[in-house]
């Protein structure tokens, strides 16, 4: 008598040692972006950011490279120019930075990502259509999300922002580009803040471009210094440029 | 930490794929760009699958290395040092051939003896 067994799906098999387990396992081809969900949750967001005319920029960088220095000022400037905006400030677990930014014309929503499991370290697409909620896009032209500072898991993760930009100091030296290729290839503006303070580091300046280049040469670079103000002028420029070309 | 994110939308997408079936392992294809640590993937899906009907299920995962091709025509294998410039010209050019991937490819259910044929069916010699 042979040793065989019925699977679910009613073929029968012969094995030669049925002693360990009544049946082998199953394999099933399942194919599946792991961050599928997340992606159409971002395209949802970009298609409700399109629908109201408002640009998206998602703000990356490790944490105290002065994302949200740079955003006071940059709040201010948009204040002036009549450019109405919105931030989404992750934040882990305080209201410290929406704080900072308080008072400056934006609405500000503030996303604690520590009431999620185990206090995330990035934003995501739903986290970001949650936070959006909160805001009334009809009177918006400018949406800004400010991310989590971390230079690894943001980058993962599209939250449906049109641009990316990266907030570097040079305090971080030259060399993380290459040691984070996933984040500084994922943006197409990098602020290099903290430039006041070069003439007291020994930091590298050409070495670190050279370094960016090698990961992301279509990179756009502004060196700016949040502390004194110096060089922001252009990424404002940047920043509003739609704006500008449609007289909005 | 997005190992622990990473976890989540596997489960999810396992939970689908499975039915009412335990799991033994899933298969995963990831690729080195995605800077994913293997112990912490594991460790996060332990957390992240008990006391649930996957618990004790385990992740086989398929690292994909970096292969970039060059406009110059060579094509480079990245090493574990992630440098995205092309071997033979040094060139910035490229063009990600793998190392993106992030997958779900297939999932091990323990198969199941139709109802009533359980010991029955298995007769031996």
């Amino acid at each position: 008598m042979g040793r065989f067994h019925r699977h679910a799906d009613g073929t029968v098999h012969e094995h030669g040692d049925h002693s360990a387990y009544a049946t082998g396992p199953e394999r099933v081809t399942v194919l599946e972006r792991i961050f599928g969900e997340n992606d159409v949750a971002a395209e949802a967001n970009r298609a409700a950011f399109d629908a109201h005319g408002i640009r998206c920029i998602n703000v990356m960088s490790s944490p105290g490279a002065g994302k949200t220095a740079v955003l006071a000022h940059t709040l201010r400037y948009l204040q002036q120019r009549g450019v109405r905006t919105g931030v989404v400030e992750g934040d882990i677990e305080t209201s410290l930075d929406a704080d900072r930014l308080a008072g400056l014309g934006a609405q500000v929503s503030l996303l604690n990502t520590g009431a999620g499991f185990g206090g995330e370290c990035h934003l995501d697409a739903p986290m970001v259509a949650r936070a959006v909620s909160a805001l009334d896009l009809d009177t918006l032209d400018l949406v800004i999300v400010e991310n989590v500072g971390n230079l690894v898991c943001p980058a993962e993760f599209d939250v449906g922002a049109h641009d990316s930009v990266m907030v570097y100091a040079i305090t971080e030296g030259e060399d993380k580009p290459l040691k984070y290729p996933v984040m500084f290839r994922a943006v197409g503006v990098v602020l290099v803040n903290k430039m006041d303070l070069l003439p007291h580091l020994d930091f590298d300046l050409d070495l670190f471009l050279r370094n960016l280049a090698r990961v992301n040469p279509a990179a756009r670079v502004h060196q700016v210094s949040a502390r004194t103000g110096a060089g922001l002028d252009d990424w404002h420029a940047w920043l509003v440029r739609d704006r500008v070309a449609d007289g909005g | 930490m997005h190992e622990l994110s990473l976890c989540r939308s596997i489960y999810g997408i396992v939970d689908r794929a499975r039915g009412d079936r335990p799991v033994e392992v899933v298969h995963l294809q990831i690729g080195q760009l995605r800077q994913v640590v293997p112990q912490t993937l594991a460790y996060c899906w332990d957390v992240i699958t008990a006391e649930t009907p996957l618990a004790g299920s385990r992740l086989d995962v398929d690292h994909v290395p970096v292969v970039l091709d060059c406009a110059c025509g060579a094509r480079t294998t990245v090493g574990e040092e992630l440098v995205l410039t092309c071997a033979a010209c040094d060139g910035a050019d490229v063009t990600l051939r793998t190392g993106e991937e992030l997958m779900v490819t297939a999932v091990d259910l323990t198969a199941t003896v139709p109802a009533g044929s359980g010991d029955a069916i298995s007769r031996d010699g």
